[in-house]
This record gives structure tokens, sequence and C-alpha cells, in this order.
């Protein structure tokens, strides 16, 4: 069996873009690796975020923002496809700001933003007056907060459910406990070697997350990714409803409401710590001082995939052409893009316009 | 359906469920106590309002909750009896006030 694209990595990056190829046709098959993976998607917020994205490379920041415009399609699609409602509401997005500091800050952000994106950027900076308005219960700390239209959420394990769920209806095939142990040219295509066999396909898309560092020398990619340690504390459900998400604290469809974000360079650790655990409820409790009464029911930590600089990496191998690596730390907000725009470059066989600034070159700075 | 497989200690804990008084031992659990008084159904979902009992007995499933003593959402199988306690079934999600 010759597939036309073999993706590495069942979690959202590589589910995206196998939906995407199987949407144009193509015969896909996704090797995931199992439950021993780090699976970063079932720890995702669930964030479909524009603002503030991509400060110092504005092409990341039009490309959030050509994700968020793709999602309400691309979630409409994927519900009609395969009955499952992955959950997205693009209910504008705020960044609570907690002092006159934090807010000097954000607003200077999105002033820089405006400045390279022009007025169309959407983020505005709004003070607490009229916050209030839309934000019954914030604390009496908050001070205002930067305020997009183009930002929502979504489940990020239904949205991993539709996506898996599509690619079978378009006919692809779906393998795991499926580790890849070596890829090598075999023909015009390449041999891929996993722990439940080996596979035959015309390209290959490394979508692997923090895997893909290992991966990527075998088909002449270096892919500079690592580890960056992320908890979130989830509450019991409420009857309220709460559809405008912030960047720490958003609401469930079910009624919990998810608390997040720390950001910790802690290798592989897993571990829920509970001095960062005690800081994000503490922060939680100063935004929205009626959280304080809600009782915790899980938390967990998760790695994001990040690169030196904080910005996606897209590249297409020299040596090996038709072999891809895709790598990033938003897989739900990307999802639309990746689906709708990067799948089809990959499935033409080369990577487009814009995306050469995602290449590892930008890293690649000489000292002197 | 439940039975003990070893004598109670000695004495008696009275609670009430749902108003109805029950009799449990020192140290049993509420969710073992309410089972061993014939009750099973001790929550509502609060997405398909599906009626649920205790699963793990262990702290990890969250199916027992309840309402005890006005505090709602308590894992049943985590928490000892205690004289006079009031538990109620937990009806779906809770109510929030943003004052």
């Amino acid at each position: 069996m010759n597939y036309d694209t073999i993706v590495v990595g069942g979690g959202l990056v590589g589910a995206a873009v196998a939906h995407g190829l199987g949407r144009l046709g193509e015969k896909v098959l996704v090797l995931d690796e199992g439950d021993v993976a780090f699976r970063a998607s079932r720890g995702n917020f669930g964030l479909v975020w524009v603002q503030s994205k991509g400060e110092g490379m504005p092409e990341y920041a039009r490309w959030s923002r050509h994700s968020a415009d793709v999602w309400p399609d691309f979630s409409e699609e994927l519900q009609e496809q395969t009955g499952v409602d992955t959950a997205y509401h693009k209910a504008g997005g705020v960044h609570l700001c907690l002092s006159e500091e934090a807010w000097e800050r954000q607003s200077a952000l999105i002033k820089r933003m405006h400045n390279v994106h022009g007025s169309d950027y959407g983020a505005v900076m709004i003070k607490r007056d009229e916050l209030i308005k839309m934000l019954p219960g914030i604390g009496p700390e908050v001070v205002g907060a930067s305020w997009s239209p183009h930002d929502g959420h979504a489940s990020p394990l239904y949205l991993l459910r539709a996506l898996h769920e599509s690619i079978t209806r378009f006919g692809g095939a779906y393998r795991n406990e499926a580790r890849v142990e070596n890829i090598e040219k075999d023909g015009s295509g390449y041999r891929v070697t996993t722990a439940a066999g080996s596979f035959k396909g015309a390209k290959v898309v490394l979508a692997a997350g923090l895997g893909n560092r290992k991966l990527g020398p075998l088909v002449g990619l270096e892919v500079p990714v690592f580890p960056q340690k992320g908890q979130i504390l989830v509450t019991e459900r409420t009857e309220m409803k709460f559809s405008m998400p912030t960047v720490f604290i958003r609401q469930t469809d079910e009624g919990s409401f998810l608390l997040g974000d720390s950001h910790e360079d802690a290798g592989f650790d897993l571990t829920s710590r509970t001095g960062i655990m005690a800081d994000i409820a503490t922060r939680a409790i100063r935004s929205f001082p009626f959280l304080k009464d809600l009782r915790l029911v899980r938390s967990w930590a998760a790695l994001r995939v990040m690169s030196p600089d904080g910005f996606p990496i897209y590249q297409q191998s020299d040596s090996h052409p038709g072999v891809f690596s895709v790598n990033c730390h938003s897989g739900v907000t990307l999802a639309g893009a990746h689906a709708r725009t990067l799948a089809p470059m990959i499935a033409r066989g080369r990577l487009e316009e814009p995306m050469s600034a995602f290449s590892t070159e930008r890293l690649n700075v000489q000292a002197h | 359906m439940f039975k003990r497989i070893n004598a109670p200690k000695n004495g008696k804990v009275s609670f009430t469920f749902e108003g109805r008084s029950i009799d449990a031992a020192p140290g049993d659990t509420v969710a073992s106590a309410l089972m061993l008084a014939g009750e099973t159904h001790f929550r509502d979902t609060p997405v398909s309002q599906s009626q649920r009992g205790p699963f793990c007995l262990m702290g990890v499933c969250f199916e027992c909750l309840v309402e005890i003593d006005g505090v709602p959402n308590r894992q049943a199988c985590m928490v000892a009896v205690r004289e006079g306690m009031s538990v109620r079934r937990q009806k779906g999600a809770i109510g929030v006030e943003i004052e």
C-alpha cells in the first residue's frame, strides 16, 4: 500500500494537516506513538488566540489571524462531516491588566502591533468602566484589558476527536502504537519504519511535537524544539454562562472553568506543582473574585512545543524532497491555517509564501 | 445490595440524606454509608441530568458528588460521616453569584 502522505504524529498539528490532505483527496496515513507520548494536544488550554501574538514576527501575527478567520468555516464543516461539535465560540477575547504597569505594558504592545498591522489588526484597549459592562465580575484590581473580536476558544479534545473522525471518513488510515524508528528513501518516495510495521509514502510530514527534534535529522532537517511546561486547574461545573475567554481563564461549554497559564523550563517533567497551582489560583481570583468559592476537581501539566524564539517552524527538506516538518505550540489556534492553507501546499509538494519566514534560517544568526 | 464484610466498630453515627435519617459506623465514608443504606442515586449530571452513583470509591472519578452541610460537589467517597451531617443529592451544576 502506497500512501500519498504519511503524517508522523496524531496530535492536533498532525491531525489538522492529515484532515486538510484528506479533504483534497489524498490517501493519508497517520502514525501515532501511543499514550506514552507527551500528548501536548490533550493538555491544551483551548484558545483560538490572535491578539498580542507575533510581536517581532509580523508573518506570525498574520498567520494566527488568518487561522482565526478560517476557523468558523473549518469548525462548521468538521461538524457537518463528523457530527462532532468542537465547541468553538468566536466570542472575542480579553487580556486583563491587573495593575497600572500591566496596562501601560499591554497598551504599548497593542500600539506597536497597530503600527505594523494597521487598524484592521483589531485589538483595542478598554478601560475598567467599559470593561465591567462586557465582563461582569471582574475584581477591584482590574485596571482594564485589551480586547479583540478575532479571539475565541474551542475544546481541544472535541477538535482532536473531530479531526480523527474526519481523517477516517476521507478514507485515511490511523495507526496507534506506531512509534517511528526510521525514515529512508525508497524509490521516488519514503519508507517509514515503525513499531507497528513499515509503510511507504510519496511524502512525509513530521508533526510529532517534541519528537520532531530526533526525527528531523533522519531526513536532513534540524528541528530545534524544546519543552516548556504549563499547568492548568479545572473547577467544578457551574450553571453560569461566561462566553468570553481571557488569556488565563475560560469556561467550557460543560460549565467548568479552566485556569492557566504558567511557563516553566522544567525539562520533560509533567508533575503538577503546588506553588505554581497557588499562583494560578491567586491570579484567577484577583481577576474574577467569584471564582474563590469554586472547588477544583482536576489539575495537570503539559509540555508546550517551543522554538528558540517562540514562533512556529515550518520546513521542507532540501535533501529529502517531499518531507516537511511542522512545529508550533498553538495547535488549536493554528488548526484552521494548518488544514486550509498549509496542507494544500504540502499536497502541491512545496511550501509557498508566507512560509519562508518560518524556516529555521531565521534562527541561524551569526554572532559577528 | 451491599453488606459489611467485617463487624462495625463500636458506636454509631447518625446523619441525614435528603432528610432521611441514616445510621453509620464511625469511620465510614459518606459514600459507603449511603450505599449500605441502599442509596445509589447520588447526583444528577450537569449536562444530561442523568442519574449517577459511586464508581471508583477512591477519589478519582467524581461520580459520587453530593452536597454536604450546604457545600456542593463534595466527593462522598473522600469524606467520613460525622454526627448530624446533612447530605443532599448534587443536582447538576452549581449556581454562582457575581456579587
